[in-house]
C-alpha cells in the first residue's frame, strides 16, 4: 500500500495547485481519509469532484488501499 | 450466471428501486463500517430502500463499478442516479440535502421506527 505521502503527492499532482491532507484512519495503512482543497472543483459536482480524485487511484481502490474517504473544497471554502 | 446477467439485474435494481443501496453485507448485518453508515443514514431518514449485497460474487462489484464510475462500496442510488458513496452521503445527510434528494422530510429527533426494508433481489445472500 502507498504511503500517505505518496498518496498527497499523487494528488497534488494529478490535480495541479490543489492542496490535499492525508490521514490514516484506523492506523492500518489501508483506510485512509483525504482532504483536498481544489479550484479545479468549482462547478461541479460532489460527485464529479470525488470521481476526479478517485480517478488518481484507478484500480487501486479495493486493492492495495481498502478505502480512501474523500472530503473535497475549492479554495474559497465552498463545497461544491 | 454471466457477467451479463449480473449486469442486467444490476441495471434492472438501478432503473426500478426508487432508492437503492448497494452495500457489503444486508441493512441487518453489515459488513463493512462505511456501508453500516449508509444504512443507518437511509433507516434515520425514514425512507424504503432496496439493498443488495454485493460480496457474494466479487463479479458484481466489478461489473456495479464498470456501470458508476464509481470504484467504492456503499453506492447509493436515487430514481437511477448515482448519489454516491459514504461520504458524500454523510455530508448530504448533515446538510439537509439528502432528505431533499429522497423525497422526503428531514428526519425528526425521536428514534426511528424499525425499518423494514424492501425485499432482496435475487443476488442477495442471507
Amino acid at each position: 500500500m502507498p504511503p500517505l505521502d505518496e498518496v498527497k503527492e499523487r494528488i497534488e499532482q494529478a490535480l495541479p495547485g490543489a492542496q490535499a491532507t492525508v490521514t490514516d484512519l484506523t492506523g492500518g495503512g489501508d483506510h485512509l481519509r483525504a482532504e483536498v482543497v481544489y479550484d479545479g472543483f468549482a462547478g461541479l459536482s460532489r460527485l464529479e469532484q470525488h470521481k476526479l480524485v478517485y480517478g488518481v487511484f484507478e484500480g487501486e481502490i479495493g486493492g492495495p488501499i481498502h478505502a480512501l474517504s474523500l472530503k473535497t473544497s475549492t479554495p474559497d471554502g465552498g463545497s461544491r | 450466471m454471466t457477467n451479463e446477467e449480473i449486469r442486467a439485474e444490476l441495471k434492472r435494481a438501478i432503473d426500478e428501486e426508487s432508492v437503492m443501496l448497494f452495500m457489503k453485507g444486508t441493512p441487518d448485518a453489515p459488513r463493512c463500517g462505511f456501508s453500516a453508515r449508509v444504512t443507518q443514514i437511509l433507516n434515520a431518514s425514514g425512507v424504503d430502500y432496496s439493498a443488495m449485497d454485493i460480496l457474494p460474487d466479487p463479479r458484481i462489484r466489478e461489473e456495479l463499478s464498470g456501470l458508476s464510475g464509481w470504484p467504492t462500496i456503499p453506492q447509493l442510488f436515487v430514481g437511477g442516479e448515482l448519489v454516491g458513496g459514504c461520504d458524500i452521503v454523510t455530508e448530504m445527510f448533515e446538510s439537509g440535502e439528502l432528505a431533499e434528494t429522497l423525497g422526503v422530510d428531514a428526519p425528526r429527533t425521536e428514534a426511528p421506527a424499525p425499518q423494514q426494508t424492501a425485499q432482496a433481489p435475487p443476488l442477495q445472500i442471507e
